[in-house]
């Protein structure tokens, strides 16, 4: 089905242009039709993007479902999409998540729920078009453009400090891209493209790629985040709402992951070999300093926004830590190089499904208690059994239990980094100590015990709306986690492309 | 009928009953939940049954396929396997045998309790997730296994959340144990890099080449590839198997409802270390460093734990400092190459202190969950079933000629004495040492609840009565497999060609072998195994418990007081929770702290964030007198750029 449609472009405009319809709805006399028009669209979005996985060919790495028309001719920027086995998970990853946001938010946002669930519409078609964009421009447009609904979702439905938050969010982010924007040009005054495949034909002197890596650094680590530039990660997080923090967690920290997969590599492999240790030690800082961290925070939405940023520093790890794998003589026959960066593939989707759920789960307890203080709770298990099982079972995925996707990901970029260096794989490996102290602890304080006060014995359990998302990240965690296969195999041809992109010098 | 479907439905049969009690516990009722799940771990069980008939009595084909691909990466293969052999075959009867009574007797011991198909549906899901553990063909499995039995195990002390020290319990038991973990998953990738497989046969037979390389990991020095491996490896079994240092989790553990404790904590999964390290002999085998790293933990765990065993006063703390006693001694025969040993032992081991467990449950039942010891004395008269058992139970821990954990011990402690490992000779004083202890601490326990003043208040004493029958059957089952288990099985398995093709030992290492010339049959065992050290030591600690706790009580306080020092440091359990409490609990947090406020808080945001708005903030009051509102000054300035820009632009490109 669909084989023939332009479906790159429907996934990208549906939600946009579905996501105005919903708008213009308005909420004058209930937000029931607008809340049902967006549920639609987003569900019908999801199906289309399946298209896009049935239809996909796994065996090559060329750019599929490509479009292409001239956009602004005068720079030759075209307004041109295509996927290959990196961004069309992702995808797949931003309209699911999608639909559960717009279920999550469906009678707990009250305030102007049609310009709510348009916000996250628009925004899922721009992410969709931050992945499938092949020319640097169109890119950056979909980049920026996509921070706009997600300031307006921190800054209208966000908490008490939610001004600062967005501010702090804005400014950090708003630094990274300019420099990505100047590199951008640059390459464009160099080649005379900005189509991004023609980049990464380009050549480049040392003192050029290591600028053009570093305009880039700044860009991509905001997104991931990676410390020391992670800050401004939990206090968007706390003010956000629960959807705006699903999204933000499941969909947008991936656009810095898919930055240096789409760009730095390819690029500047030269610069990234040379600077590779940077990159190393950013991410096992991210496990090991960022997993201290977590475990003080006494704000749930903090502690998981710092398990988030661990987490993902098993991302930036897997890419880098390819040419510490090359680079060792010890290495055997297997290179093990691959199994990184589809380690840090896998845990990309893995992290999103995760931590989404636990985004979800503490907006659950936060629209019956509005708190988010672990100490206000207590016991929660009496009186929410359906929902504690849930808990337990997102805190062990989210500690990388073996069976759940979070351990796929962990799992193979660990025995990849082994191969770079034994002490790389020793710090990784902290994460299962770390990881599971800081989540299981909190699952300890919140619903382990007696009932703590009066707010918890009032609680009631999941409603059936919730129960239903629930279930399906829960489902969509577990079919990871047993049978990861059909996500790897999608990959395999366009990893094996990238890591001869990367292998080649790019020096003229 | 096909082999093949047996050995798949052996783990689905009771994930089946763990997912209809879990999932449809209110449903099918209380009734529901306990008859599917027994009838799914009963049906393990007999299908167990056919597969080691399979392989032992028709002497069939050895299976070993791959079930599904998890996936490929990399040309790395991940995948569910199932290796069937002589010694899956045996661990596949002893996890279904014991777990299919616990079954049962909890129908008894979970009688009133509101979690009761929850309790069932753990139960049977533990029981999955170790039959896939010790059915592994390949290292991803055998580590989803191991995981999983540490979740249920997490779930299972935790089961009654409401109390404080059940909750602290589980969390700590997970912890402790991902320490293990993290040694095993470094074990697992380094076993990736050097052989290029997880599949077990392909690493087996790429060892002899791993043996010769090595690896440098600080500084210049080399090591030996597989002693690092092995060391790994070694430190996931001490996670699981409770070794010194990582012992700390499992007395905590006794938090959990008696059948879990026998289950779990005493005869299957604190047994999987033991089984991990027999299954990788072919490892093992290349490295003494490794061998003498494991023999040493095993020998401080069983005199050490043994020790602290005396001065308990909980029931179940008791049998559990035994636990770690035992399998102290396991370790021990898995570090002197005498694998097989160790693998008797804790099949002997499975039934005698599961036996030992569910008889101290029994008596918890009697006593309306009272634990203390020294409030019972004299339950011989009211409970005589629960009474001979845990004799039995007992004279088989202890190593009494003939029952089963004599001739498993016995052999050990005879292998260690054959050993030429460095340290085996100290080893060897400790593991004799440890046969007093064990007699003392096990005789104490059994005067001090069943023989001796009757300690107990009136009320719980007139409604003293033996246990229903489903408590009562297992342990007679129990009682029977401990007195005659060992006597059966002691010629194949450690003398004959049971282990044959499944453990191996290099020539120079095969203590068992030489302990073997001198075997000469179950009686000639017996019989010399009165003449020797190990029978002397035991009756000098009944003997020494009969007269310090019925004899002469008085002599236990004025010992305690004249000892205080050592008293103290048993009843602290040598401190090492405070330090581990003050070290790694505290000191993570306090590290945690340290870098959010310091790194965070103060550095990044304070001086880098908000230093650059001020920065920024300073500069616009410094640019703000440039705003002079006169025209012609802007004027000017945007010639300026306007002349910069086309400079910029027009020249350096080409």
């Amino acid at each position: 089905m669909f084989a023939d449609w332009p479906l790159l472009s429907l996934v990208v405009w549906l939600p946009i242009i579905g996501g105005a319809a919903v708008l213009l709805s308005g909420d004058k006399g209930g937000s029931e039709g607008a809340r049902r028009l967006a549920l639609i669209i987003s569900v019908a979005t999801f199906v289309l993007s399946l298209g896009l996985y049935t239809n996909f060919d796994s065996s090559t790495p060329v750019m599929q479902f490509q479009e292409r028309f001239e956009w602004i001719g005068d720079f030759s920027i075209f307004y041109h999409l295509g996927v290959d086995g990196l961004s069309m998970p992702l995808i797949v990853l931003t309209t699911f998540t999608t639909i559960i946001v717009v279920l999550a938010g469906w009678e707990v946002i009250q305030k102007r729920a049609s310009q709510y669930l348009a916000a996250f519409l628009i925004m899922e078609g721009l992410m969709v078009g931050v992945f499938s964009a092949l020319d640097s421009m169109l890119f950056y447009v979909f980049w920026e453009a996509m921070l706009i609904p997600m300031f307006i979702i921190i800054g209208v439905w966000g908490g008490p400090n939610r001004v600062y938050a967005t501010i702090k969010f804005f400014i950090y982010t708003f630094f990274g891209s300019v420099f990505m924007l100047v590199a951008m040009i640059y390459m464009y005054y160099q080649s005379g493209s900005f189509a991004i495949l023609d980049m990464h034909a380009m050549k480049l002197d040392m003192t050029e790629q290591t600028l053009i890596f570093f305009a880039f650094l700044a860009a991509f680590a905001v997104k991931v985040p990676m410390w020391p530039v992670h800050t401004w990660l939990p206090d968007a997080h706390v003010e956000a709402p629960t959807g705006g923090s699903v999204i933000l967690a499941a969909v947008m920290l991936k656009i810095g992951g898919y930055g240096f997969i789409r760009f730095t590599l390819p690029i500047t492999p030269d610069a990234s070999a040379s600077l590779d240790w940077l990159i190393i030690g950013l991410s096992l800082i991210a496990v090991v300093y960022i997993g201290f961290v977590a475990l003080v925070q006494s704000d749930m939405k903090k502690l998981v926004a710092y398990s988030s940023i661990a987490h993902m520093g098993f991302v930036t790890l897997g890419l880098f830590v390819v040419f510490r794998i090359w680079g060792n003589p010890a290495n055997g026959d297997i290179t093990g190089a691959a199994l990184a960066v589809e380690g840090a593939m896998v845990q990309m989707i893995s992290h999103g499904f995760i931590s989404g759920a636990m985004f979800l789960m503490i907006g659950v307890l936060y629209d019956r208690m509005h708190s988010r203080e672990i100490a206000d709770y207590g016991g929660v298990v009496n009186t929410m059994p359906v929902f504690a099982a849930f808990a337990v079972f997102f805190a062990m995925s989210n500690a990388g239990l073996p069976g759940t996707s979070g351990f796929v990901g962990e799992f193979m970029v660990i025995l990849a980094a082994f191969k770079a260096s034994f002490w790389i794989a020793f710090l990784a490996a902290t994460t299962l100590i770390l990881g599971a102290a800081y989540t299981l602890w909190m699952v300890k304080r919140v619903f382990y015990g007696e009932i703590k006060n009066d707010n918890v014995k009032a609680l009631q359990d999941l409603n059936q709306r919730e129960l239903f998302i629930m279930s399906i990240l829960a489902v969509a965690v577990l079919a990871l986690g047993l049978y990861p296969a059909p996500l790897v195999d999608v990959m395999h041809a366009s990893v094996d492309n990238l890591l001869h992109h990367i292998a080649q010098s790019k020096l003229p | 009928m096909d082999m093949e479907l047996i050995y798949l439905a052996i783990p689905l049969a009771s994930l089946f009953g763990a997912i209809m009690a879990g999932f449809f516990g209110k449903a099918i009722g209380r009734s529901g939940a306990h008859t599917v799940t027994i009838a799914g771990v009963a049906t393990s069980f007999i299908l167990s049954l056919m597969a080691y008939n399979h392989i032992v009595l028709e002497a069939g084909d050895i299976y070993n396929q791959t079930v599904y691909t998890w996936m490929v990466s990399d040309g790395l293969r991940f995948e569910i396997g199932f290796l069937i052999d002589q010694l899956t075959v045996m661990m596949l009867c002893v996890v279904t045998g014991v777990s299919l009574m616990v079954h049962l007797y909890t129908i008894g011991y979970m009688h009133d309790d509101p979690g009761y198909q929850r309790f069932f549906s753990y139960i049977s899901l533990f029981t999955f997730a170790m039959l896939m553990l010790v059915m592994s063909n390949n290292f991803l499995q055998l580590f989803f296994g191991w995981e999983a039995v540490g979740l249920v195990s997490y779930l299972l002390i935790g089961f009654w959340y409401k109390r404080e020290t059940a909750i602290y319990a589980n969390l700590k038991a997970f912890l402790v144990n991902r320490v293990g973990d993290f040694g095993f998953i470094l074990g697992i990738a380094a076993v990736v890099m050097y052989a290029g497989s997880l599949d077990y046969k392909e690493v087996f037979s790429a060892a002899p080449q791993i043996a010769n390389q090595t690896i440098n990991l600080v500084g210049d020095e080399q090591w030996s590839v597989m002693t690092v491996i092995c060391i790994l490896l070694f430190v996931g079994a001490m996670g699981k198997s409770a070794q010194f240092p990582l012992h700390v989790w499992l007395p905590d553990s006794m938090e959990g409802p008696t059948p879990i404790s026998a289950l779990i904590h005493a005869a299957t999964m604190v047994t999987a270390g033991i089984f991990m390290v027999a299954r990788m002999s072919p490892l093992f085998e290349f490295s003494e460093t490794a061998l003498a790293f494991v023999m040493i933990a095993g020998a401080i765990t069983a005199l050490f734990m043994g020790l602290i065993g005396i001065v308990q006063n909980d029931i179940k703390r008791v049998v559990a400092y035994s636990t770690l006693s035992q399998l102290g001694y396991m370790t021990v025969a898995l570090g002197v190459s005498a694998y097989s040993a160790g693998v008797f032992h804790l099949m002997t081991h499975a039934f005698f202190k599961a036996l030992l467990f569910l008889a101290a449950g029994s008596v918890i039942i009697a006593m309306h969950h009272e634990q203390d010891m020294r409030k019972m004395g004299g339950l011989r008269k009211y409970m005589p079933i629960t009474w001979i058992t845990s004799l039995i139970g007992s004279l088989a821990l202890i190593g009494f000629p003939g029952f089963s954990g004599f001739f498993s011990k016995d052999s050990i402690i005879l292998a260690v004495g054959e050993s030429h490992l460095p340290g085996a000779d100290i080893v060897y004083l400790m593991v004799l040492a440890g046969v007093f202890v064990t007699a003392f601490y096990s005789f104490r326990m059994y005067f001090l609840v069943f023989h001796g003043e009757e300690r107990m208040d009136q009320h719980t004493k007139e409604h003293l009565h033996e246990t229903p029958w489903v408590v009562t059957v297992p342990l007679v089952v129990l009682a029977f497999f401990s007195v005659v288990i060992g006597w059966v099985t002691i010629e194949p398995m450690l003398f004959g060609e049971y282990f044959k093709d499944v453990i191996f030992v290099k020539e120079s290492h095969n203590v068992l072998s030489q302990v073997g010339e001198h075997y000469h049959g179950q009686w000639a065992m017996i019989q010399h195994g009165i003449a020797s050290w190990p029978f002397a030591l035991a009756m000098a600690g009944v003997g020494t418990a009969w007269y310090i706790y019925m004899k002469n009580p008085q002599i236990a306080v004025t010992a305690s007081q004249k000892f205080s020092f050592i008293y103290k440091m048993l009843d602290k359990k040598y401190w090492m929770d405070e330090l581990y409490v003050k070290v790694f609990s505290d000191g993570s947090r306090g590290l945690g702290k340290g870098f959010w406020k310091g790194g965070d808080v103060a550095i990044i945001d304070g001086l880098i964030i908000n230093g650059s708005a001020k920065l920024v903030g300073w500069f616009a009051s410094v640019v703000r007198h440039m705003q002079t509102g006169m025209l012609y000054h802007y004027a000017f300035a945007m010639i300026i750029g306007l002349v910069g820009l086309l400079y910029l632009f027009a020249s350096p490109v080409s």
